[in-house]
């Protein structure tokens, strides 16, 4: 250590504050750009048959994402499902990246709490989600999942996710002015459908119940890729 | 080189050192370190006891756990490097802070975003990306909170009255450097409402920017500003000069390089392509080097100091956050290896690995340094080193027991996820078979977490005994030898 003082760098770099703060700017950058850049042109990659079958979220399912985002839902599934053999035994198809296209912000998550939620949609009845999110034990003994009955309650606000719909196509999803106009109509009609399902289970609800629109969304997660795999004849 | 850190008390007579805003920041450490220790403890609760949850939706698991993230990484985690760097670089620099209107700013502002972090999380309120949670109105606030404290620091930097930038500067400039850019890239969106908004990144885009940032916030909030403290508090407490001066520079220029490149590795197997994947994987492993090289400096500082060791608490902290800081370094890269990510991710194995971190490395060395400040910027003797060595063992046996226990978890469940029969199929088809199986762990991780927080209270109330006492610090400080 006594030769210090005589090194080039001691003289050349760490007196000079400008010159490191530039260089450690630098030193930081090469990576993340040669990382992340090409992400903006890897869509070419994307297979453009998957590409056109994935469908944005309709106003109703926005509304459920908005509400599995601000529960927390991500924090303890993932929907992310691994091309390993016991995974799609236990989910279903891996996940591929075509598949989140429209999902700003992306939800993949980072812990299995609970299981994983990508191909949820289908795999239950929509009476199982309400009863499930009023009482979790009550469909799966021994869940350490809390119970969610404000859920069954509240009502979505239709201006609202017309708002988030506008931010949304600003930021690139194909949605028409048409469909931007009739958010609430559109949000209707989905949730008409589900509010009979649940009538035939015995269930009473509306359509601007949050439970309904979170349900529309779990429903969502996945079908797109099942649809494409079923008419391609099934094939993973 | 030794020289820089043996400065002796100073400044100028009319533009003494700012120890008023050292003394704010210890202060808000401490409140943020119960608060935030407090919630964890809690959400721990919640995994091995649902009706902790209460049926109150701003107290839900989903709800709390980001608050808890967030109040250890920035509220604990931010003020504690905010008071070393005030306290440090005045000293190192030889000069008072440039302006005391804007290190006021930077912690008044700093301690409102914590506030409305606090109301915004438990209602629901979150872009959802991890340690990156808060609405776009706090994140404004906090790019310019965070760039007046770094304008306050370089213009400090720029007025400093000796030539050489001592190597815990460094440390703390790749913090204020890098810190914003991960914070602007990572954050950008279009406002749906005030708030709520959706990012300008897509799917997968958004996933590799996100742990783009996720990563480096560990890297460059979690890393960096805490090898800088170590690098100068380290030979401050133990009276010896830093090992190799050489060494410092290498693993300083090769950790702010490699470290970028790792993000991937959280998303290893996912549907990011394979080229990024693999890049993650390479620059994670070569990671080990330059991590080891800061641990090794800092453990062969005390050549020479090992028998204090046995007696100092303060040294004792320093230590084990030293030796955890080599351990969760060592396991970070075994774990971005595709075979081992393949079992470890998404189970408790990486909460483990992640408190091995936060407690054993973020959380000793802050602990050291209060032990160490306090004293000192009040000029008055520590209430009791007992009590601080009782806190010292409480949080390393409760660290010990946390991160057993997850390692545990984390390996019975990513074990029975995949187990398969004779015939192929799933061993446990039932999900909730192998959450049952968690239980007896989340118990006792709850009880380690409940050890390190019973600490952090007898620090709270040891250094808080030692602000209102009469009796000056005697202890004369300890200068590095040559
Ligand atoms: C009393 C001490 C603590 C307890 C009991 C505790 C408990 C917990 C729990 C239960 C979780 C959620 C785990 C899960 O998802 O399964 C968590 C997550 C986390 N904690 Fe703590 N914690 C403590 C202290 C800290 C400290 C001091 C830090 C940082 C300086 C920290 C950083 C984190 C981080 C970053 C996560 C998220 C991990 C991930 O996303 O994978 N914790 N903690
Ligand atoms: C060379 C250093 C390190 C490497 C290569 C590394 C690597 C990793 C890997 C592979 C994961 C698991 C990702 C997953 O499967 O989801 C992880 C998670 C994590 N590590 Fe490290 N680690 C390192 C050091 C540290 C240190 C020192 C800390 C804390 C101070 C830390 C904090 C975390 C956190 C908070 C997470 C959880 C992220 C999340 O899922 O939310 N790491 N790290």
């Amino acid at each position: 250590m006594s030769n210090d003082n005589t090194h080039w760098h001691r003289s050349l770099i760490e007196p000079k504050a400008g010159l490191m703060a530039v260089l450690t700017t630098v030193f930081i950058s090469v990576g993340g750009l040669v990382e992340i850049l090409p992400m903006f042109t890897a869509s070419a990659g994307n297979q453009a048959d998957l590409l056109e079958q994935i469908h944005p979220y309709t106003p109703l399912e926005v509304a459920g994402r908005d509400i599995y985002t601000r529960e927390g839902c991500y924090v303890c599934h993932s929907q992310m499902v691994r091309p390993f053999r016991d995974e799609t035994l236990r989910y279903g198809v891996w996940s591929r990246s075509e598949e989140y296209v429209w999902d700003r912000p992306f939800l993949l998550g980072s812990r299995r709490i609970g299981p994983d939620l990508h191909r949820v949609g289908g795999k239950y009845p929509d009476a199982w989600h309400y009863e499930h999110m009023r009482d979790p034990r009550s469909t799966s003994p021994g869940s350490v999942m809390p119970p969610y009955q404000w859920l069954h309650e509240s009502k979505v606000d239709t201006e609202d996710i017309r708002a988030s719909v506008v931010a949304l196509s600003r930021v690139g999803t194909p949605y028409t002015q048409d469909e931007i106009d009739h958010v609430p109509d559109l949000m209707k009609e989905q949730g008409t459908v589900i509010v009979q399902h649940l009538a035939d289970a015995g269930i009473t609800a509306e359509w601007d119940d949050e439970i309904v629109a979170l349900t529309s969304y779990l429903q969502r997660l996945g079908r797109d890729r099942k649809a494409t795999l079923a008419t391609a004849g099934g094939a993973q | 080189m030794s020289s820089a850190v043996a400065t002796a008390p100073g400044g100028t007579s009319d533009r003494p050192y700012d120890d008023a805003i050292v003394k704010k920041f210890i202060l808000a450490t401490m409140l943020w370190a119960v608060v935030g220790m407090t919630v964890g403890v809690w959400i721990a609760l919640e995994l091995a006891w649902w009706p902790a949850n209460m049926g109150i939706p701003y107290f839900t698991f989903g709800r709390l756990r980001p608050l808890h993230t967030n109040a250890v990484i920035f509220a604990f985690g931010g003020n504690i490097v905010f008071t070393s760097m005030y306290y440090s670089m005045q000293r190192l620099l030889k000069v008072r802070m440039w302006s005391d209107f804007l290190s006021s700013f930077h912690f008044w502002g700093w301690q409102g975003i914590i506030v409305a972090a606090a109301v915004t999380l438990p209602l629901g309120l979150t872009q959802s990306k991890e340690y990156a949670e808060l609405i776009w109105p706090i994140d404004l606030a906090i790019a310019v909170v965070f760039l007046a404290g770094a304008l306050n620091f370089a213009m400090t930097i720029a007025n400093r009255k000796v030539k050489h930038l001592y190597v815990a500067i460094w440390f703390y400039m790749s913090f204020l450097i890098t810190i914003p850019v991960l914070h602007v890239f990572n954050s950008l969106a279009i406002p749906a409402t005030l708030t709520r908004s959706y990012p300008v990144y897509s799917g997968m885009t958004d996933a590799l920017v996100q742990w783009w940032y996720g990563h480096n916030a560990v890297g460059f909030f979690l890393t960096t500003p805490f090898l800088g403290m170590m690098y100068y508090y380290l030979p401050r407490a133990s009276g010896r000069p830093v090992f190799s001066y050489r060494l410092s520079i290498v693993h300083f220029w090769a950790l702010v390089f490699l470290y970028i490149w790792a993000g991937p590795h959280h998303l290893l197997y996912s549907a990011l392509p394979d080229w990024a994947q693999t890049l993650g994987m390479v620059f994670s492993i070569m990671l080990i080097a330059p991590s080891w090289g800061g641990m090794l400096n800092g453990l062969l500082t005390l050549r020479g100091a090992w028998d204090r060791v046995r007696t100092d608490p303060i040294l004792k902290f320093m230590v084990v956050a030293v030796s955890f800081y080599g351990m969760s370094t060592f396991e970070g890269p075994m774990m971005s290896i595709r075979a081992v990510s393949a079992l470890s991710h998404y189970t408790n194995w990486v909460i483990g690995h992640v408190h091995s971190g936060a407690l054993g490395w973020v959380g000793m060395i802050s602990f050291a340094i209060l032990y160490w400040l306090t004293p000192r910027v009040w000029n008055r003797k520590l209430y009791s080193e007992s009590l601080a060595t009782t806190h010292f063992w409480l949080a390393t046996i409760g660290i010990v027991i946390y991160t057993v226990t997850m390692w545990g978890a984390g390996l019975t469940e990513g074990l029975m996820w995949r187990a398969v029969d004779d015939g192929g199929q799933l061993a446990y088809p039932v999900f909730m078979d192998i959450v049952n199986r968690l239980s007896p762990f989340y118990w006792l991780r709850f009880l380690g977490g409940l050890m390190y927080l019973t600490g952090a209270l007898m620090m709270a109330f040891n250094l808080i005994r030692t602000i209102t006492g009469t009796e000056p610090h005697a202890q004369p400080e300890a200068v590095p030898a040559k």
